[in-house]
């Protein structure tokens, strides 16, 4: 396999791999890290990779597990992922939305969520994939997802109507 | 009516039950100007949701193909430098050619025989001087006599 014909594979979703990896490390440079590891891992075993049936959803899955495990070796080091670039780097485009502040609260409220509902929403609701794909890369099945995507969903929606509310009292 | 529906799908959207058209429906709804003000909250979800899609990866990704070294044709070549001793070294050992015809071929070998004998009888002539070595040793089998009668002459003289 060419590079060429590996980018062309790749490319697609090299994205989502960054976006997934981003929503669990926060970091945008750790992200950034876990997406070339990644892809360099795909790219050492592209003689595989005709082999795979989905090669998006084994990148995603492969994705998830890389960032979980980054996450424990920092855990086991006691040292705290250092995010500093808190405030998106896309403030543009966030500035061309209406409510940026609010937008922002819908970051802080996501990051605040338990990692399987982070990852589920990232997929869903970002990524926009079925639900079938996610329970798939995910190693859960379909209900699981659901619940853990309804319970996401409720939990932005109450902290959202909090802060709101919050502002108003 | 638009709105009696986007409730509904809203209520469906938190039970996770929608399907993502209809959850298209919405973001295509909360990306609007104008919402219904008791939906205002839902806005900024959508809108993140939609800012995150286009984030993108930009760092490069260096792809080199290191070339790994293919240990196996090691053995190829070994195992082809062997055959080619084991051939070379046959022809040249092996190559005398063989007579058909067998009065020739009884000939031949009667030469050689005779040949070999020659030979052998050259190498027994040379033998006959052990034959004179043995005679040598066999007068020296007086000396022993001699030892003898020494001793009982030294006997006696004790």
């Amino acid at each position: 396999m060419t590079q060429k014909e590996f980018l062309n594979i790749v490319m697609p979703f090299k994205d989502k791999v960054f976006r997934l990896a981003k929503r669990l490390l926060i970091s945008t440079e750790e992200a950034e890290d876990a997406t070339q590891e990644v892809l360099m891992k795909l790219w050492n075993n592209k003689e595989k990779i005709e082999d795979y049936k989905n090669v998006e959803a084994f990148s995603m899955t492969m994705t998830k597990n890389f960032c979980f495990d980054k996450l424990k070796s920092k855990q086991s080091q006691n040292l705290k992922i250092v995010h500093s670039n808190y405030e998106d780097n896309n403030t543009s485009l966030q500035k061309q939305v209406e409510l940026n502040d609010s937008v922002h609260w819908v970051s802080r409220i996501i990051e605040e969520l338990p990692e399987q509902q982070r990852m589920v929403i990232q997929l869903r609701d970002i990524e926009e994939y079925d639900l079938d794909e996610i329970a798939n890369m995910l190693d859960m099945n379909n209900t699981a997802v659901r619940a853990n995507l309804s319970r996401a969903r409720k939990t932005i929606r109450e902290k959202l109507t909090n802060t709101h509310s919050y502002g108003i009292k | 009516m638009v709105l009696n529906n986007i409730e509904k799908l809203l209520e469906k959207y938190e039970n996770g039950e929608t399907s993502l058209k209809e959850e298209q429906q919405l973001k295509n709804y909360f990306s609007q100007e104008t919402v219904a003000p008791h939906l205002e909250i839902y806005k900024p979800m959508f809108a993140y949701f939609l800012v995150n899609q286009q984030e993108q990866f930009t760092k490069h990704v260096p792809l080199n193909t290191k070339k790994v070294f293919n240990y196996k044709w090691i053995s190829v070549a070994a195992v082809a430098v062997l055959m080619l001793g084991i051939y070379l070294k046959s022809t040249i050992n092996n190559d005398l050619g063989t007579i058909q015809d067998p009065e020739l071929a009884f000939n031949e070998v009667s030469k050689s025989l005779e040949m070999i004998s020659k030979t052998f009888n050259k190498g027994t002539s040379t033998l006959g001087y052990l034959e004179e070595y043995g005679k040598g040793a066999s007068t020296l089998e007086y000396l022993n006599e001699i030892e003898k009668g020494t001793s009982i002459i030294f006997k006696k003289n004790q």
